[in-house]
Formats: C-alpha cells, structure tokens, sequence
C-alpha cells in the first residue's frame, strides 16, 4: 500500500511529531547495544570495577581481536574465527530449503485447496509449539538411524523440520490475500502448477520472502541447544563457540570479549536483515505497479 | 484396446495434474507426522514411565502427574506463563502495528530505522541478557545512572523485587521481538491494494477512519501470524529467562520452558519432564485451537 | 523393553562414525582461557603418544549443557570417547551400563593407593574404575579482604559466634559485609557449610547423604535455616541474581568483607593481581575447620565395543600423572587428586587447602559436597535447591523450610 498522502503532504508538525516517535523508539532499542559496544571497547578491569554504564576511559579495541582470532573457546584459542564458516554451511541451505519449500506450502493451500487442506495448515500450525525439550532424544535416535547424527546435511534437517511450519504459515497468510482471479485467468490461459507459482505469485512475494528468511535466518543462525546436541567436534557452530566463550562457570569472566564476541557473532543475521530489508521498498514498489 | 490405451493415457496425465498440489505438500505432511506428532506420542508415553537420565519403558502410571502437581514451581512457571504470555502479545502487536504505520509514512531513511528496530533479533540472549542484567540492577543500571544525575529519589529495582522481576522479563522479551512484528506487518501493509485506499480517500475519510476501518481489518492475516509466532516465542523463552534472572529471586521468574527443560535435563528427571510438556501442550491446545479454528473457517468462505 | 531400547542404542554405536582410531574426542566444559589451556597440557602429553585430541567443548550451567549434549549424542549412536563429569553423573552412566571397565590400567598405576575413598566412591562403580579424576575444589572457603580485615581489627573466626560479630563489625563501618550473588547453587553452597558448621559431620552426613527424615526434619536443620536468615542480614539489597564473580570483585575492590564461595573464586583475586595473605585471605568456613566438603572433576570413559581402547587407556593414564595433575591445578584454583605429590609449586592458599584436604581424607572428614551433587543425585540435589532459595529470598520461614526440605526428599527420592 502507498501511504496516505494527507500524512504524506501534511503539515510540518505531524511530520516532526512523527520523527520525535520513531526517534524515541530508536533509543528504546539502541540501548542495550549501547551497554554492549561501551564494554567491548575497555579494559576488563574497568569493567569489573564498577563503570558500566560510562564511556570507556581507556578506549582498546583488544576485546574484538581477541574474540575474533585469540580468544579460548575450548583447548585450542582459536577465538569464533572457524566456527563461522560451519554455520554458514548449515545457515545458506537450511534457510533456502525452508523459505522455498514453505513458499510452495502456501500457494498449494491457498490457491489449490482441497479437502482437508484447511484442517492440515491448522495441523502444521499446532506444531510449531512442540516443545524443543521432548524432541531432542528422539530426534536423536531418528538422526542415528538415518545416518545423519554429528553431520551438517543432519542440523540442515532438524532446522527445516521445525522451520516448515513457520514458512508455511507466513506465505499461506500472504498469499491469501493474492488475488485469486489472476491465477484462475493463468490456468485459462494454459499455464501449469508450477509457471503459476514461478511466474505470476513469486515475483510479487518480495515483503512476506523477507519476513521468513528473516526468521529462519534468525532462529538457524542462533539456536543453540540443537547445534550443541546434533553437531560433531568438527562441525559445530557459532552459537556453540559463542556459548563456550561466554559460560565458563568457574573460570574469570571477560566480559569486554563477550559483548564484542555477541555482536561480532550477530554481523550475519545484521547483514541479511540489510540486505533483504531492500525488498520491502520493492514490495511498495510491486505494489503501486499493481494499483 | 488401441482406442482404450489412447484414451487412458491423458486421463492419467490430467489425474497426475490434478494430484500435483497434493504432491508437492506430502513431504511437509509426512515430516510433520513424525517429527511432530510422532514425538509428540512418544512423549505422551514417556510422560508415564519412570524415565529418569534416558527413556525407559517400564510403565508408572499417573505417578508423574500427581508428583507434577506437588511441586510448588510448577504452579509459579504456569501462573507467570500467563502474565508473561498475555502482556507480551498485547504490548508486541499494539507496538509493532504502530510502529510498522508509523514507518509506513513515507519515511526518510526508513532503511536505517526499519534496521535499528530489527535488530534486537538479531542477537543471542546469551550474551545480550547481561547487557540488560546491568542495565536493569539497580546498583549499576538505570536507577544508578539517573540517581548520578541528581535525581536521588529515582527508583527502578523490579528485576530484584519478586512481585515486579516478571515484567523486566516482559520489558526485555518486547524489546526483542516487537521490531520483527513491525516487519510483519509492514509486510502485510504494503501487500494491501491501494485501490481501495485512494476509492476511500477520495470519499473523504478521515486518517483514522482510513486505518480502523479498511487497513487493519486487511491485517488480519498478519495478525494471525504475528499471535502464532509470539505465542510460540512466550511459550519457548528459554534463554531469556535463563540470561536475565535465572529463574529467581528465588523461584519468582520460572516459567514452564524453564522447569521443563530442568527436570529433563538437569535433574534427571525425564518422566515427570514429559508430563509437564504434555500438560503444556494441552494447555496450548485449548487456547490456541479454538482461536486457529475460527479464524481459518472465516477464511473458508 | 528397556533392554531393546539399550540394546538399539549399541549397536547404532556399533555402525556409526566412532572417533577414528588414535584419535580421542572429549566432551567438557572447561572453556575459559586459564583451564582451557590447563587442558592444553593433557592434549600435549597424548600426542607425545600419537593421540590425536578432538575438541569437544560445550560450556553452560557448570556443566549441565554438556550433559544434554552427551545424551543427544549417546542416543543418536555417537557417544564421545571421554566426557568431563561431576559426581552422580558418573553413577547414573554407569548403571545404564555406557562406561568402560579402566581396572587395567587402574592396577597397572596403583590408583587405588593414591586417590582417596571419597573420590573412589564416584570414580569407581561395582568395583570397576569407570572415571579417572582431575582435580578436587572444596567448597567450604571463606575469602577475606585483608586490608579490610586490618583496618577493623578481624581475626580470623573459629566459630559461628565470632563469624557474626565480624560480619556485624564490617557492616557497622558501613561496608558490605558478605558480598553474595543471589542465584540457587550460591545460596545452596553457603547452606553447605553453615550446616556442616551447626550439626557436625555426623548431622551432614546423615542428612544430605542418607537422606534421614529425621535428621532432614531435625531442630539441627531448623538451626542451619535461622543461621541463613542471620547472614542473609548481612548481605547488600541487590545481590539478587549476582554472578558470583561479581561477588567475588566486591572483596577485591574492598567494598566487601567477606565472600563464602568455592576454592575457584581464587582465581578471579590472582588475575586481578592479588597475592594471598597479602591482599586476601583464605580459611575455612568457621566451624568446620577440620572438614574438606569437596566436587570433583573426572572423565568418564565411553565404552567403545565392550572395551576400553588404546588410546582411552592412555588418556586416563595421562589425566592422572603427576606432572598433569599439578600443572593442571595451578591453573584451576583447585588441588590434585592424588594424595602423594609434591605441590611446592601451588600458591600458598592452594598448599593450604591440599594439607586440609589430605587430613581429612585421612581421618574421614572428606565429604562430597551436596550442593554441587557430591552426596545426592541430581533431583534430589536441585529440590534442595528450591527450598534453600525460597527460604534465603524471604518466601519461607525456618520452620516452613524444613517441612518443605523432608517433602522435597520425598517426592523426589
């Protein structure tokens, strides 16, 4: 939708109550960053000293190498360095397989609906609220018997097995309201099930694609307790380093290497929600086209 | 018999066709059945078993269920599930939409403030729940500063205070979320056909009138989305209660998430672990399924 | 049933990936820069003896992340050749049958001679040696800011009496007594010593090993539970949630008289600088001056095809030499755990604490902490816990506490 040109044309106090708004909100969740980039940049000892709040007095960007490349996050101190590149092996296809394979999900169950569809969406649904905590041991046992325990291609599977109904339920939601008369005007014209979805629904799925990579990108790249539990020594991810990093028990706590391992570790996700945020202007876009 | 096979090829061809959608869907169908529904029997199993550090499958009974409802802590994780549940939905949606009109204006830099909203989610609870630990202690956080400010009459210990710790898990679980529900919903508005907003336009309705009632009934779908996802994450928050107050003071911020994962894991229980999940999916059940259930019988029509 | 289930999980074990040959993958918690390179030592001396080491770390909750871990991965057929464990963990793997038998290289080394009972309570299971230990903290210090100490005229406290009068001096010159975190293993490792101190060893061992009623319900324990409510008067408004670490730079940064806390806190006075006896000081708790309440460390073997391998043999070999165990233990804050070593090179509270804990072991005052799941097994561990918070937070009085502790035993024995 375009927005309401009386809001758009209108006069200069409501724009600046409106910016005054956004701007507020800005601080609300800038914040915590703040808290986290002002740690990272001093010396421990500042820190534990009590300046928590302050601006670092001693400025070090020390804590972001350290994290980076020296820090010890098991017997070797090799820092969060290799652990990205497990990640991003198990991220790319696992977010990919689900966005698609929910994309698809959706347009059968809005634009194809048979029997029972409606009662299977809601079945899908449902069990997005499986708790995490019943699902380890079998899944565990499911992956052992596939062959896929301590391996990628098994923490893809987990991922997509419980990103599906996600995916699913945000382009179900959005394709509802796609008109359906132009894929019925499609099929007349000749077109099949899939230069349907190709052609005419997944060019204009701009802002929902978003949402969802968004989301599984997210929850992939941060879960923690299934890449601790389906990964081998050799494949674990970041989560799993940053956790080791953080939550020593009884060991001295950095937490100047913390906060700067924590943001380090979130750049990723950053980039994606940067990067893919662009779409949402293109959703505008595709939408005035429309209208 | 010639004329017979000629005819039945196309016939099978159109049947293929017509089974396509169905195709497509079945590997979904099949995963969920026994991912979701087969665990979710198991585990209904489990729940009367005297499973302790592994599953065993030596029967018990009800046993678990009566020991589950003897535990003091169960009854707070679930009463806090409900404060927690309700006011973080109510807050997150109520702030989202706001936020994803307000951004809807025509923004300058909408880019960089769409980011600066979106990145809460972006970061671990692992580590970022220390950055909220302090800012919320009272000793070193915001009561703190502002006192330094010469306001010595300023007071914010609630993450300490065990009436008050449940909303700091409120106020930092809103923080995290409600820019991913802005971007639903931002989605959602810009899916909208602006053809009926210029027909309603041009009628003259006021702004307001506009957004009550033409846009927001168009959300609807998004907001579907937007209460599954948050009733998920309210259910699920782990990690947040866990980096924030550990469960305390005391046993004051447990929630179900929490004490599920506790007696699974932690206390070798797994038997009465399963039969507070079984619990919790009812529980969800009875909430959630009425609620999916009217709004996809609307949509049928 | 049970045995199928078992008997799947072995021979899942049997078809997939295992370690390679000559190499071992170890699952621990020990991930923080000093005992992640203490570890570097054992990884050294294995491929000395051409033993590759797999590095499986996974850190969390002192250790109760990697103990999910382990049973996602014993499950799934993939079972790590070691895995660090604490106490009644050991037990429960090997009741469930998963260790392996080290008796060989366990007579071969004399083990038996030089690692105390105690320890070969938990190390050891149906008179077969399962794990082979690291390291023994203890649990019942208490740490003193010297300079504090000095400038108020504290001696070091023999009894609780005492105990409270120093608190009450620091308190009236108007610092924080007893710097505490607020956090259930922390309540829980205090109530550890205050009721080792109250009702003797006798009591402790009765209680929170045997599990005696009467000894749980006991005026003993209504006693340790009113000793909680005194010091709880001496500990500042927002200590609520603490990392005990925080707790820990309270003493150090002088704000704080006091800290009741594991032989690990240590290590946060040395990399701050601290010298012991200069800066700080280190004592047990008072009343229990003659009593060492211990956790150990120890990794467990993986039984690997109804034997132990080569090279799990080596690595329980090499985790209990002397040169390990001292190198190890300089890092870590706690003391070997073999009776017979020369430990000159420890810092002078870690000789303190290795006299006490031989002397101990030797007149049976060694016990396993309770708090840290050294007398009981985890359920009946974590709902001692939740009563020990409850009454510490305020939610209980002494009286209620102790009806709650003997209900909470019950249900979960």
């Amino acid at each position: 939708m375009s927005a309401s040109s009386s809001a758009s044309t209108g006069n200069g106090i409501a724009r600046f109550i409106l910016y005054t708004l956004l701007a507020l909100f800005c601080v609300y969740y800038l914040l915590p960053l703040y808290v986290m980039v002002v740690n990272s940049l001093k010396p421990l000892s500042e820190i534990t000293s009590g300046g928590m709040m302050s601006l670092p007095e001693t400025l070090t960007f020390a804590p972001w190498q350290s994290a980076w490349s020296q820090a010890q996050v098991g017997v070797e101190a090799t820092g969060l360095r290799p652990y990205f590149i497990n990640s991003i092996q198990m991220v790319v296809p696992a977010v990919a397989l689900s966005t698609l394979l929910g994309a698809l999900n959706g347009y059968v169950l809005t634009k194809w609906p048979f029997r029972g569809s409606t009662i299977l969406f809601g079945l899908l649904l449902f069990g997005c609220f499986i708790p995490f905590q019943i699902v380890l041991i079998p899944m565990a046992r499911m992956l052992g018997l596939m062959g896929l325990a301590g391996s990628v291609p098994g923490l893809i599977f987990v991922h997509l097995v419980y990103g599906i109904g996600f995916s699913t339920l945000y382009f179900r939601n959005y394709y509802a309201a796609f008109p359906t008369e132009l894929v019925r005007a499609a099929q007349i014209d000749g077109a099949g099930f899939f230069t349907i979805f190709w052609r005419i629904l997944l060019p204009s799925s701009g802002p929902i694609a978003v949402v969802c990579i968004i989301w599984q990108f997210t929850n992939i790249w941060n879960d923690f307790l299934f890449g601790a539990s389906f990964s081998d020594f050799d494949s674990q991810p970041m989560t799993v380093a940053l956790n080791n990093l953080v939550q020593s028990s009884t060991g001295v706590k950095e937490y100047n290497v913390h906060f700067a391992g924590a943001i380090m570790a979130a750049l990723p996700t950053l980039l994606v929600y940067i990067v893919a945020g662009r779409y949402f202007v293109r959703g505008l876009m595709a939408g005035s086209v429309k209208g | 018999m010639s004329h017979a096979a000629t005819e039945n090829r196309p016939a099978l061809l159109d049947r293929l066709r017509e089974a396509l959608p169905k195709i497509v869907l079945s590997p979904t169908v099949a995963i969920v059945a026994i991912f979701v529904y087969g665990f979710i029997a198991f585990t209904v199993y489990l729940s009367f078993t005297n499973s302790r550090i592994l599953p065993t499958f030596d029967l018990v009974g009800w046993k678990n269920y009566e020991n589950l409802f003897k535990i003091r802590a169960w009854d707070i994780a679930v009463s806090n599930l409900l404060v927690f549940g309700i006011l973080y939905i109510v807050i997150c949606c109520a702030l989202g939409l706001l936020l994803a009109i307000l951004l809807d204006q025509r923004i300058r830099a909408e880019g960089f403030i769409r980011t600066i909203y979106l990145y809460p989610m972006a970061l671990s609870f692992i580590v970022t729940g220390i950055a909220w630990k302090w800012f919320l202690d009272p000793g070193i956080g915001l009561e703190a500063v502002v006192q330094g400010w010469g306001f010595e009459n300023f007071k914010f210990g609630w993450i300490k205070d065990r009436d008050m710790a449940i909303y700091t898990i409120v106020i930092a679980a809103v923080w995290q979320t409600s820019g991913f529900v802005m971007a639903m919903f931002l989605a959602g508005l810009r899916g909208i056909d602006s053809e009926m907003m210029k027909a309603a336009q041009i009628d003259g309705a006021s702004t307001f009138a506009l957004y009550r009632r033409i846009v927001i009934p168009q959300l609807r779908p998004a907001f579907m989305s937007a209460f599954v996802v948050l009733a998920h994450m309210a259910i699920k928050s782990y990690d947040l209660v866990i980096a924030l107050t550990g469960g305390g003071p005391g046993t004051a911020t447990e929630v179900p998430a929490t004490f599920m994962y506790s007696y699974t894991f932690t206390r070798n229980q797994m038997g009465i672990g399963a039969a507070s999940a079984v619990i919790m999916l009812m529980t969800i059940a009875a909430i959630i399924v009425p609620y999916l259930w009217s709004e996809l019988r609307e949509k049928k029509q | 049933m049970m045995k199928s289930f078992k008997l799947g999980v072995a021979a899942l074990a049997l078809s997939t990936g295992l370690a390679q040959a000559g190499d071992v993958e170890v699952l621990h918690w020990w991930t923080s820069g000093g005992e992640a390179a203490a570890l570097n030592v054992l990884k050294d001396d294995l491929s000395g003896q051409g033993i590759g080491w797999q590095d499986m770390p996974v850190a969390g909750g002192g250790g109760t992340q990697a103990m999910t871990v382990l049973r996602a991965r014993v499950t799934s057929g993939n079972a790590p050749t070691a895995v660090q464990m604490l106490g009644f963990d050991i037990t429960d793997w090997a009741k469930e049958g998963a260790l392996a038998n080290l008796n060989d290289i366990a007579a071969d080394k004399n083990w038996d001679a030089v690692v105390p009972e105690a320890l070969q309570k938990f190390a050891k299971y149906d008179g077969k040696w399962v794990a082979a230990p690291v390291n023994v903290h203890s649990t019942n210090w208490v740490w003193a800011n010297k300079k504090l100490m000095d400038e108020l005229g504290i001696a070091q406290p023999q009894t609780w009496d005492e105990f409270v009068a120093a608190l009450q001096k620091v308190k009236d010159a108007g610092y924080t007594a007893l710097a505490h975190g607020g956090q259930a293993w922390q309540d829980a490792t205090i109530f550890d010593a205050v009721a080792m101190s109250t009702g003797g060893a006798d009591f402790y061992q009765k209680a929170f090993v045997d599990l005696d009623e009467a000894a749980l319900g006991s005026d003993t324990m209504k006693e340790a539970f009113d000793r909680m409510t005194t010091l709880r008067g001496f500990v500042d408004d927002n200590f609520s949630g603490r990392d005990w670490n925080l707790a820990t730079a309270m003493v150090i940064n002088n704000e704080a008289g006091f800290q009741l806390m594991g032989d690990w806190a240590k290590g946060e006075f040395l990399n701050a600088g601290k010298t012991p006896n200069q800066d700080f000081l280190c004592y047990r708790f008072p009343g229990t001056q003659s009593q060492v309440t211990f956790n150990s460390d120890q990794f467990a073997m993986f039984d690997q095809n109804g034997k132990v391998s080569d090279e799990q043999a080596a690595l329980a070999g090499a985790i209990l030499s002397p040169t390990f165990q001292i190198a190890f233990n300089k890092v870590k804050g706690s003391v070997p755990a073999r009776t017979d070593l020369d430990v000159s090179e420890l810092d002078a509270c870690g000789q303190q604490g290795y006299e006490e804990f031989k002397a101990a072991s030797a007149s049976g005052n060694l016990y396993g902490s309770f708090a840290h799941g050294h007398a009981n097994k985890a359920a009946i561990k974590n709902a001692m816990y939740d009563v020990i918070t409850a009454h510490f937070n305020g939610e209980y009085d002494s009286a209620t506490a102790v009806q709650e502790l003997v209900s909470a035993v019950q249900i979960n024995k």
